[in-house]
């Protein structure tokens, strides 16, 4: 024992479980979210539950628990149909149940409003018929298929109606231009731009109207449900996501489900309050955010830490300086969000305004929240961490390389483009690491400076400037917030919770190993053996 | 202790490449050199010896200002390469630097391949033609005495390379500019004997073309290699002379004890 103690084996078993003890919080972490994550999309059978009282219930077994305060215990059952129930969960008590059975033909519809649908179908209507036997499901899937060409279509003719609006909305700013400089009523230009509006206003009629009638034969695509009580109920085909009969599929079937719930996630936008279906807009916000942060951030972080670190000298102003730097990174970030709202969105954004934009005022365009302050605000935050370490890296460079180069005949700043800079980057790749990082996890600061719970457009699209940094966003981070804590339904929210969790980690990390590929690459090629 | 010094007909000390005059250098207030009057003559090896902080390093420092980079530093005094003056406000220090290279203690190459250390100076020069480049590299690289060993890798990496080959590239990439003046601050300190040997060797074909001033603590080595000697102590110029005279009959009691390793 003595031994043990004399040669510290205590200390380095004391360092091993404070490791070991960090590594388990990090993996209980990933692990909870990962299971409950990727868990939820796993088709579940539905249960028909015969109650006592004659009534019966349909729905997904979530829990079972012991009744508070009473004897037995309790189910909890997510039974859907809000449209009909108003809640999607229920808790049933286990001794009124009298029988729990599955029934074959039990199905679940996802749909684009209300949530799930749990029940039985009973007719198919599609404008050669009805149909209410034989082959319901395949005539349920074909009309469908139908039914969603027709709905692509009215959103094409959407996409046409947008444009045109995007032009006419161009007219119109040239119009209030005209105003503000008093233009008189009677000029040649005013009425050639009444008559371009003209025109863009009868393309427009058109487009409406074409778009009246495709939605009018989308309309006759409708199945009829009922629900295990046979309350019946209409569901338009094309508003249906997804169908299947959870109780009647084998395991390939059940897996495609998932799969294809999965993806979804990927591509689709938000449904039912963000509680449902895809993430892209928050995925894209997120990326976009971050990327536009290090724009800013990284050169302007690297320029200061290279002005402190190889020219400032070590003056008293410059320790105040460094000391400062160091502080910033301990500022809470909704303080930044409250600077960048004050400085950057009021300030500079109302400037903007008032220089560039008069005309649409007292609409702001660049005096309210959008990606760019958010981006700003973000880089503030994150340029300490990048002074701080590239100021380190460039510190840590042996002083005989630098000499060498100046003994050369070289000035300061080719020593710094050509031998100090490479020398430095693998660590000035871990400040772009850690400030992404950072940046990614905040939440409080954007919520402030332009994120939304529902983006009407994504920041980057197909209509000039292409990339709007004006425009408002969505972001992972707060996503969660608002599905866990501000959304109506928040127990149907939390599986989304997870799989955003999930999602936000996962893309925090793919932009990490991104940025340790390139720092080992850059390693290996400018330093010393090890670094 | 042969030197070539003996076969020179005319008095190198009649040539000088810089001279040196009443050269005063301060840290702060603290001053480390007085008075230095010397010469250093043309294409001849000069070895600059004394015990630790007696300011040999810093006086070599002043010959191509690499002293300015210390902000409290402070020279008075005059040092001319070739009649014109090094210490002076409107000096192109870049342009001195190139005619005034330096090698140092430890070997710092650049962490880049072997062929663009050597043409480093080239580079920052703004000479692109890649003949002359390559002309560059198998010369300098030859008068380093590295050119057989590296030719078939000059584009691998600068810092895989041995102590004693990371050196002799130091001294190759200080060749490459064309220097009027090579300083050398104890460049086989960090060397092992082998090594020691080789840099030695070539140290002796460079002064046919370059004027070599070198620091060193090895008074052996200051023997071997130099024409010229002189020996400072606590920043007094104490003896200069050749090396052949200085060694056998020294003229002062400070630099005798010296030598004689009675102290330093």
């Amino acid at each position: 024992m003595k031994q043990f103690c004399y040669r510290g084996e205590p200390q380095v078993w004391m360092t091993a479980a404070a490791l070991a003890i960090t590594l388990l919080m990090a993996l209980t972490l990933i692990l909870v979210v990962i299971f409950n994550g990727l868990g939820a999309f796993w088709p579940q059978k539905l249960a028909t539950l015969e109650l006592n009282n004659g009534q019966a219930v349909l729905g997904q077994v979530l829990k079972e628990e012991p009744r508070p305060y009473a004897d037995g215990t309790r189910m909890q059952l997510k039974v859907g149909n809000r449209d009909l129930y108003g809640l999607d969960f229920r808790w049933v008590d286990e001794d009124e149940i009298k029988r729990i059975h599955y029934q074959d033909d039990a199905v679940t519809v996802e749909r684009e409003a209300y949530g799930d649908f749990y029940g039985t179908l009973n007719e198919v209507v599609v404008p050669d018929g009805r149909v209410n036997s034989g082959g319901l499901w395949q005539v349920l899937q074909q009309g469908r298929a139908e039914a969603l060409k027709i709905k692509d279509k009215v959103e094409a003719i959407g996409e046409q109606i947008n444009t045109l609006n995007y032009a006419m909305e161009k007219k119109r700013n040239k119009a209030l231009k005209l105003d503000y400089k008093g233009v008189p009523a009677e000029a040649e230009v005013r009425r050639e731009l009444a008559r371009e509006t003209d025109e863009l206003e009868q393309q427009f009629q058109a487009l409406v109207k074409k778009q009246r009638l495709h939605e009018a034969e989308k309309a006759r695509y409708v199945a009829l449900f009922q629900d295990i009580n046979g309350r019946s109920v209409e569901i338009p085909l094309a508003r249906i996501v997804r169908s299947y009969k959870p109780n009647d599929m084998h395991l390939i079937e059940r897996a495609g489900v998932y799969t294809s719930k999965l993806l979804e996630l990927f591509y689709a936008d938000p449904r039912e309050s963000n509680t449902e279906g895809g993430l892209f807009p928050a995925i894209f916000g997120t990326v976009l955010l971050i990327f536009v942060m290090s724009l800013f951030s990284f050169p302007m972080g690297v320029i200061a830490a290279i002005y402190l670190s190889e020219y400032a000298g070590d003056g008293f102003m410059v320790r105040m300086v460094r000391i400062a730097v160091n502080n910033l990174a301990g500022i809470p970030s909704i303080v930044y969000g409250i600077f960048g709202l004050g400085f950057f969105i009021y300030g500079l954004g109302g400037a903007i305004d008032q220089l560039f934009f008069p005309a649409r005022l007292p609409t702001p365009t660049f005096g309210t929240g959008g990606l760019l302050w958010a981006s700003l605000t973000l880089a503030l935050l994150t340029v300490p961490v990048v002074i701080v370490t590239t100021e380190e890296a460039l510190s840590a460079i042996p002083g005989g390389v630098r000499e060498g180069s100046l003994a050369l005949g070289s000035t300061r700043f080719q020593t710094l483009v050509r031998i100090l800079i490479p020398m430095a980057s693998p660590g000035i790749m871990t400040g772009l690491i850690l400030s992404m990082a950072r940046a990614a996890g905040e939440v409080a600061p954007l919520m402030i400076t332009g994120v939304v719970k529902l983006a009407p457009a994504l920041p980057l699209d197909g209509q000039f400037p292409f990339l709007h940094l004006d425009r408002k966003f969505m972001h992972l981070g707060f996503h969660i917030y608002d599905m866990g804590f501000q959304s109506p339904n928040v127990e149907a929210a939390r599986p989304m919770v997870f799989v955003t969790t999930l999602l936000l980690i996962l893309i925090v990390l793919a932009m990490s190993g991104v940025a340790i590929r390139l720092r080992n690459k850059m390693k290996k090629k400018y330093t010393f053996g090890t670094f | 202790m042969k030197s070539a010094l003996e076969t020179d007909a005319v008095d190198p000390l009649a040539d000088p490449v810089i001279e040196v005059e009443t050269l005063n250098f301060y840290y702060g207030d603290a001053q480390a050199l007085f008075d230095l009057n010397m010469v250093f003559p043309r294409r001849q090896v000069t070895a600059l010896i004394g015990p630790s902080g007696c300011g040999k390093s810093t006086f070599l420092r002043c010959l191509n200002r690499m002293n300015d980079m210390v902000d409290i530093s402070r020279m008075e005094g005059s040092i001319r390469l070739d009649g014109k003056e090094v210490n002076s406000e409107e000096l192109d220090v870049i342009e001195l630097r190139r005619k005034v290279g330096m090698v140092f203690q430890k070997s710092n190459p650049f962490p880049k391949s072997i062929y663009e250390n050597v043409v480093y100076g080239l580079r920052i020069a703004g000479i692109k033609d890649k003949d002359v480049l390559d002309e560059t590299v198998e010369s300098s690289l030859k008068g380093a005495a590295l050119w057989e060993e590296v030719k078939d890798r000059l584009h691998e990496s600068a810092l895989g390379m041995s102590g004693g080959q990371m050196q002799r590239l130091c001294i190759a990439r200080a060749i490459a500019v064309n220097p009027e003046v090579i300083l050398m601050d104890e460049p086989c300190s960090a060397l092992d004997p082998k090594s020691t040997a080789r840099v030695e060797e070539m140290i002796k074909d460079l002064r046919e073309k370059y004027t070599i001033i070198i620091v060193t603590h090895n008074m052996q080595q200051a023997a071997r290699v130099s024409d010229y000697t002189a020996f400072l102590y606590e920043g007094i110029l104490v003896e200069f002379g050749k090396t052949s005279k200085l060694f056998v009959k020294p003229q002062n009691r400070q630099t005798e004890d010296y030598i004689t390793g009675r102290f330093g």
